[in-house]
C-alpha cells in the first residue's frame, strides 16, 4: 500500500505539513505536496532516497474545476532501487509560477520549458524561459483546456469529430 | 592589432544530416564549437491537444506517427498504459507477437540509425546494406498489418487480428539471416581507421551527467549505465525472455555504436524465443466493454455489428485515476501518461518522448569540439523529430 512505500514513509516524517494527499492507483504512488516546499522535497528525494533520474515534467489543466487551476506533475524514477514515484502540487491561476526544478536535475530544462510554452506556467530563475514548441511570437498556450481545439482564428469544426 | 571573433552560423532546418526538421544555430570559434542553441517544434502537430478530443481507440493511430521510425513500439506504449487504466489482460499468442513485432522494430529503427550514423560520416555502403533488411522487416510490417510505416497494428486488448500462416517462415528466415548481416556491418565499420578516427572520444559525457539530463535507451547504456526498462521495470511479458543488456565504459560515440550493434543482435535472440513460445489461441482479449468484436462476428452477425459500432462511436469508459507506462523504445524511455476523469476520453494525455530529453544534451556533448564532430553527435543521439515535436 501507499502508506508502506519507503518514499512516502520518509516524506511524511520530514515534510508532514506540505503533505497534501497520497494516493495509489494500479501500483503507482502519487503525492501531492503543497507549492511552498516543492524543491525542498525534490532536492530531499533525489539527494538522500536516490531518485537520480527526473524522467518528465508536465501539468494539468483543471479549469474550473478546482480552485488551483493548475497541477504540476514530476516522474521520478531510481535507478538504484528500481522505484517510481510520481510528486504532484497545485499551481494557481492568480500565482502562476513555479520555482525550477533545474537546480535538482540538469533535464528539467527542456522539460519545463514546454509548460512554460504549452500551459503558460512560469519558472522562477529557469535559466533559458522561451518557448519550445511553438513560434517566439505566438499568442497563446495551446494546451490550455480554454484554447480551442482548432486554434485561435477559425470557426470551430462541426463535423465528426466527437 | 588583430581580433578575433565568434561567428554564428545556421544549421538546418533542412539539412541532410539533422535527421528531419532539427534546426542549430551554431557559435563558432574558426572551426570549433563555442555554443549549440537547438531550435525546435517545426513538426508540431498537437498530438497531446488532439488526444484529449478522441476516444482511447482513436488515439492509437496518432501514436506511430510519433517515431515513425519505430511505429510498432509506440503503439505498444500507448495500449499498455490504457491496458494498466482499464485493468485489462491480454492472451498469451497477443502478448508474444506484441513483443516479436516490438524487437524487430528495434531492429528496424536500429537499421535506420546505423545506415543514417554511417552515411553522416562518410560510410556510404553501410547505408545501401542497411536499407536492404529493413526493407525486409517493412514487408513484414505489410504482411500483418496492411501498412510498411504507420501500422496501427495493435489495439487494446490484444491485436487487430491474426497474422497470416506466412508470418512465422517470413520472421524466422529473417532472424536467421540477420547476425550474418550484422558481421557484414561490422566488418565494414568496427575497426575501420576512419570510423575509429571519427568516434572514438566524441560526444562524451559522463554516467552522472547522463541521468542527471534525464537521457535514456542506448545513449544512457553507453555511458555505463546498466539500465534497460525491459529488464528493471518489466512490461507487456519480457520478464519471460532471457537477453543481456549491453553497456559501455568510454561513453563515447563509438561504445553507443557498440550497444546499438549488440542490443540488435540481442533482439533477433528474442524475436527467435517469442516464434518458438507462439503458439495457436485467441489473439482479443474476451473484454467486450472495451475491445472491439473479432471481424467474423461484425461482418456475420448483426450483434457483433452493433458491438463494433458502440465500440467504434462511444468508446468505452475508463475509471478515475493516472497512469504512467514507460517502455524501452529503441531511442529511450517511451512514456504515456493518462490522467482519466471517468469520461471515453483521457483527460490529458502526455507524451515522454525519449528524443526530446536526449537532444537536450547535444550542447553539453558537442561543446569544444570541430564542426564535423557535431553530425557525428547528432547521429549518435539517434533522434526523430516526429517524436520531438509531436
Amino acid at each position: 500500500m501507499a502508506e508502506n512505500n519507503r518514499a512516502v514513509l520518509k516524506l511524511k516524517e520530514k515534510f508532514a505539513a506540505s503533505i497534501i494527499d497520497v494516493v495509489e492507483f494500479r501500483g503507482e504512488v502519487t503525492v501531492t505536496v503543497a507549492k511552498d516546499s516543492i524543491i525542498e522535497i525534490l532536492s530531499f528525494l533525489k539527494q538522500s532516497l536516490q531518485f537520480n533520474q527526473l524522467t518528465d515534467v508536465t501539468a494539468l489543466d483543471y479549469l474550473g474545476k478546482k480552485v488551483d487551476r493548475f497541477m504540476m506533475v514530476y516522474q521520478l524514477l531510481s535507478i538504484a532501487n528500481k522505484d517510481r514515484l510520481r510528486i504532484k502540487t497545485p499551481v494557481s491561476e492568480a500565482d502562476c509560477s513555479i520555482p525550477t526544478a533545474t537546480q535538482v536535475w540538469k533535464g528539467a530544462n527542456w522539460l519545463e520549458r514546454e509548460v512554460y510554452d504549452l500551459f503558460g506556467i512560469n519558472f522562477d530563475k529557469h535559466p533559458d524561459l522561451r518557448r519550445i514548441l511553438m513560434t517566439d511570437d505566438w499568442v497563446g498556450h495551446p494546451l490550455r483546456k480554454d484554447y480551442p481545439l482548432q486554434g485561435p482564428d477559425r470557426e470551430p469544426y462541426k463535423g465528426r469529430l466527437s | 592589432m588583430a581580433t578575433t571573433e565568434t561567428m554564428t552560423l545556421n544549421m538546418g532546418p533542412q539539412h541532410p544530416s539533422t535527421h528531419g526538421v532539427l534546426r542549430l544555430v551554431l557559435e563558432l570559434d574558426g572551426e570549433v564549437i563555442v555554443k549549440v542553441t537547438p531550435h525546435i517544434g517545426y513538426l508540431h502537430r498537437g498530438v497531446e491537444k488532439l488526444a484529449e478530443h478522441r476516444t482511447y481507440h482513436q488515439i492509437l493511430p496518432l501514436t506511430d506517427r510519433l517515431d515513425y521510425l519505430a511505429p510498432m513500439s509506440n503503439n505498444l506504449g500507448y495500449i499498455l498504459a490504457v491496458e494498466k487504466l482499464m485493468g485489462v489482460e491480454v492472451p498469451e499468442r497477443a502478448e508474444t507477437i506484441r513483443i516479436i513485432m516490438a524487437e524487430l522494430t528495434r531492429l528496424e529503427s536500429h537499421l535506420v540509425w546505423l545506415a543514417t550514423h554511417a552515411l553522416d560520416i562518410g560510410a556510404m555502403t553501410v547505408f545501401i546494406y542497411a536499407f536492404r533488411e529493413r526493407e525486409t522487416i517493412m514487408e513484414t510490417y505489410e504482411l500483418i498489418s496492411g501498412a510498411r510505416m504507420t501500422s496501427n497494428f495493435f489495439r487494446v486488448g490484444g491485436l487487430s487480428q491474426d497474422v497470416p500462416d506466412e508470418f512465422v517462415k517470413k520472421v524466422s528466415d529473417f532472424i536467421d539471416s540477420m547476425p550474418g548481416y550484422l558481421d557484414q556491418y561490422e566488418g565494414l565499420l568496427t575497426t575501420n581507421p576512419i570510423w575509429l578516427k571519427r568516434t572514438v572520444g566524441n560526444g562524451v559525457i559522463s554516467a552522472e551527467a547522463a541521468i542527471d539530463m534525464g537521457i535514456t535507451g542506448p545513449a544512457l547504456r553507453g555511458s555505463g549505465v546498466d539500465w534497460d526498462l525491459r529488464r528493471d521495470d518489466t512490461y507487456g511479458g519480457y520478464d519471460k525472455y532471457q537477453f543481456e543488456v549491453p553497456t559501455g565504459e568510454k561513453c563515447d560515440t563509438y561504445d553507443r555504436y557498440k550497444v546499438r550493434l549488440i542490443e540488435m543482435r540481442e533482439a533477433c535472440k528474442i524475436v527467435r524465443q517469442g516464434l518458438d513460445r507462439l503458439k495457436p489461441g485467441p489473439v482479443l482479449a474476451d473484454c467486450p466493454q472495451v475491445c472491439y468484436p473479432p471481424k467474423e462476428s461484425v461482418y456475420n452477425s448483426i450483434e457483433g455489428l452493433i458491438h463494433h459500432f458502440k465500440i467504434a462511436s462511444e468508446g468505452f469508459q475508463a475509471p478515475e485515476g493516472e497512469v504512467y507506462q514507460g517502455i524501452e523504445n529503441p531511442k529511450g524511455e517511451l512514456g504515456f501518461y493518462i490522467v482519466s476523469e471517468g469520461a471515453n476520453k483521457p483527460e490529458r494525455l502526455r507524451i515522454r518522448p525519449p528524443s526530446f530529453v536526449n537532444l537536450q544534451a547535444i550542447e553539453q556533448m558537442s561543446v569544444g569540439s570541430m564542426i564535423a564532430d557535431l553530425v557525428a553527435v547528432i547521429g549518435t543521439l539517434d533522434v526523430v523529430l516526429g517524436e520531438i515535436d509531436r
